[in-house]
């Protein structure tokens, strides 16, 4: 007995030494206190992609893997030498669009001890619970398409959160005034569907609208999956609103915009919703109903050398609006990633988490495909230009700001 | 009488107690809302109508879902809960005739036989996926203890609703409009969507059909018996399991024109729509008394009505800001309260009870 218990002791000693002897063989001691991902001289350095990979907001996510692995491929292009046998691997994870799918996301990436940073989440609501999962775990998370206010709110930020979408106050303050000035509307009436970001989005819409002189005569609410909303509609065509503002997702947008249609009242109502709804796939669902409808999203940047790019690798156009965001927090990610890498002799990469994410946080006039990122102290680093788009023959088609 | 109070007082215990006025306290708040909605007539009389015709329309679609659940609870004492997906299984295959149809022209020109072909077609596919699920997920299960076809049928929805997305993906198809339904009408004095009043009058078509058969055919009767005691049904001379084929067939028809009718009114099917009308259904089974034929269809319309109304009539009257995000709320309680003051439905049977 006693001597098997010698013969376990010597193991573990001998492996004891072995290890620290392999530890040894690094010049590198990591110093960061959130420490540092270490990749082995054949590893691929690995990255998350959580966006919305199924349900009826798919061509969102989509569309955002895209920008991502187009970035990859452009990155690893120009960075042959530096990179020498590692390849960058991206991660997807399904984060839908819901604070669940978000929350089982970031779990799921965070529990990997070699991400080096996330790119998503695609909606807000999968955002909120993600960002404070992943900097909880010193991950960093840049997001192509999270716009609600609150994500890079004093308050509520996540300490290595950031985003090159725009902030929705931006959002809302050009969808009232376009309503006020452009359309003439002295009454809003406005929908959202309890996420984040459409509650938000209409609330900021109604703030800007009041000040500027006009009136929210109704401020509703349906939920995720509702069919029947001509009640809900029944009743805001009691107060005949000159503007009914609903910037919610495409399936319940597509059928508030095909119910609007047969609700006595709202007869010379015009329609209008936001970036969540640009996609083709909601003038599908939606139909004849949608045409003339007003919507507001990033400005279009037609960047027809992406396009071709997407369209050689995916064999379609780009499906929603974000791919030029998701290209840009891409190589954000990968610009900051070689900036704080040290590379030893053997060729292992050491990155320092704490000073990947100050890296980020230091982003200054960065140029995008999306325009010149500086990211501020909360994490927001657009150079936001947002459009209002009508759908005109099944296309949008930018209408304001005239150039 | 007086005895009869008292047998009733002495087997009343303290739950029985707090239920009861749990019920009662919501039906006062209830009550305080109406007064206070009215109170406040925010609404015209002709929009307190379309909230009812709404209403009248969705419940006519959860009606013949509801039916499906009830006869399928009638004779196995089973809740198949993958009759939601039955019913989508149904919408989504009519939808794929119906673009062909529109993109041919024929639609248009021929709504009437256009229509009946997509409905044809419609619970023919509902029809093959129930026949498929009874003889692959409930038949071997037959003499299992009750909650094991309930968790097969969970699955079995499972595998219908990422079945359908594997084939025709997970985004929203735009189902054809067409074009004699668009547009509104009158009748008698009250205005009224036309693809509405064709619901309304297909599902009570649909349900008086129904209603005859279970009643007055010699099938219908062999139902019935099976009902009420499987194994004396058997003794008598019924084939069991061909009752039981007869039923899901049956419910699974209708679930295809509910999907047709449904597809109608919102114009969209995806491989999820099942999900929620499916619930809704079976809560308008429990509320009419589950096992009842006439009871779901009463279950289904209330239902329906109720949530059109309920936001509206209700919760405004005790301001309630955004009150339509609430309808679920008010579908789910009207169910509690049915249950708290008539735990077999409004038209449950005693004898189920005893049957189980």
């Amino acid at each position: 007995m006693k001597k098997r218990w010698f013969i376990l002791f010597a193991v573990l000693l001998a492996a004891v030494l072995a290890l620290s002897a392999c530890s040894q063989k690094s010049t590198y001691e990591c110093t960061d206190p959130y420490g540092c991902i270490n990749i082995g001289p054949n590893d691929p350095i690995k990255m998350g992609v959580a966006v919305v990979l199924s349900g009826p907001n798919e061509s969102l996510g989509v569309d955002e893997v895209g920008g991502v692995e187009i970035a990859v491929d452009d990155f690893t292009a120009a960075n042959k030498d530096w990179l020498g046998k590692h390849t960058i691997q991206v991660v997807k994870e399904d984060a839908q669009c819901s604070a669940e799918g978000g929350q089982t996301a970031a779990q799921k990436l965070a529990a990997d001890k070699s991400i080096v940073g996330v790119i998503g989440t695609a909606c807000s609501s999968a955002g909120e619970p993600a960002s404070k999962i992943l900097s909880d775990a010193h991950i960093v998370m840049i997001s192509p398409s999270n716009t609600a206010p609150s994500l890079t709110d004093p308050q509520t930020h996540a300490e290595c959160y950031l985003r090159t979408a725009h902030n929705d106050k931006v959002q809302g303050k050009a969808v009232a005034e376009f309503a006020y000035n452009v359309l003439g509307a002295r009454t809003m009436a406005t929908i959202h569907d309890g996420s984040p970001y459409a509650e938000q989005l209409q609330q900021v819409a109604c703030d800007v609208f009041t000040q500027l002189g006009g009136q929210c005569v109704a401020q509703e609410a349906i939920n995720v999956g509702d069919t029947d909303m001509r009640p809900v509609l029944t009743k805001i065509a009691a107060s005949k609103p000159d503007v009914l503002y609903y910037p919610i997702f495409i399936q319940e947008g597509a059928l508030i915009t095909q119910q609007a249609k047969e609700v006595p009242g709202l007869e010379n109502t015009v329609l209008m919703g936001s970036d969540g709804m640009i996609s083709p796939d909601f003038v599908k669902a939606a139909g004849a109903a949608a045409e003339g409808m007003y919507l507001s999203g990033p400005a279009a940047v037609d960047d027809q050398n992406f396009n071709k790019k997407y369209e050689a690798k995916y064999g379609q156009e780009p499906p929603s609006a974000f791919h030029l965001h998701a290209y840009d927090a891409t190589m954000m990610l990968l610009d900051a990633i070689k900036k704080v890498a040290v590379v030893d002799k053997d060729g292992t990469i050491h990155i320092p988490r704490k000073a990947l994410c100050e890296a980020l946080f230091s982003t200054k006039d960065f140029k995008g495909l999306t325009g010149t990122l500086t990211c501020n102290e909360y994490g927001d680093c657009a150079d936001p230009k947002i459009n209002i788009y009508q759908i005109q023959d099944g296309k949008y088609v930018p209408v304001w700001p005239q150039k | 009488m007086i005895a009869k109070l008292k047998r009733y007082l002495e087997r009343l215990t303290f739950v029985d107690i707090v239920v009861q006025l749990f019920g009662w306290a919501i039906l006062l708040v209830a009550i305080i809302g109406v007064i206070g909605s009215l109170h406040n007539s925010y609404y015209t009389k002709e929009q307190w109508m379309d909230f009812v015709v709404f209403g009248i329309s969705q419940g006519g679609v959860y009606a013949l879902i509801a039916l499906g659940y009830t006869l399928v609870y009638g004779i196995l004492f089973m809740i198949n809960f993958a009759h939601g997906d039955i019913f989508m299984a149904g919408a989504f295959t009519g939808y794929f005739l119906a673009a062909k149809l529109d993109a041919y022209g024929f639609y248009n020109t021929h709504p009437i036989i256009s229509l009946l072909l997509v409905m044809l077609l419609a619970m023919a596919t509902s029809v093959v996926v129930a026949l498929i699920t009874e003889r692959v997920a409930y038949r071997p299960l037959r003499r299992a203890p009750r909650l094991v076809p309930l968790i097969t049928a969970i699955g079995a929805s499972f595998t219908i609703e990422y079945t359908f997305r594997g084939f025709y993906g997970s985004g929203v198809e735009a189902y054809p409009e067409l074009a004699i339904v668009a547009g509104k009408t009158t009748v008698l004095g009250v205005r009224i969507l036309k693809v509405h009043l064709l619901v309304i009058v297909v599902s009570i078509l649909m349900m008086a059909g129904l209603y005859f058969y279970v009643q007055y055919t010699k099938a219908g009767k062999a139902m019935r018996a099976v009902a009420e005691d499987k194994d004396v049904a058997a003794l008598m001379g019924v084939d069991v399991d061909r009752v039981i084929v007869n039923t899901f067939i049956l419910g699974a028809a209708l679930a295809g024109v509910a999907g047709v009718l449904y597809a109608l009114i919102f114009k969209q099917v995806h491989f999820f729509m099942g999900f929620i009308p499916g619930i809704k259904a079976f809560t308008a089974a429990v509320v009419g008394g589950i096992g009842n034929v006439p009871g779901a269809m009463l279950g289904g319309f209330f239902l329906g009505i109720f949530e059109s109304l309920g936001p509206g009539l209700i919760l405004e009257g005790l301001g309630i800001p955004a009150s339509y995000q609430l309808k679920d709320v008010i579908a789910f309680t009207l169910l509690v309260v049915v249950l708290i003051f008539r735990p077999t439905g409004i038209l449950g049977e005693r004898l189920s009870e005893e049957k189980v």
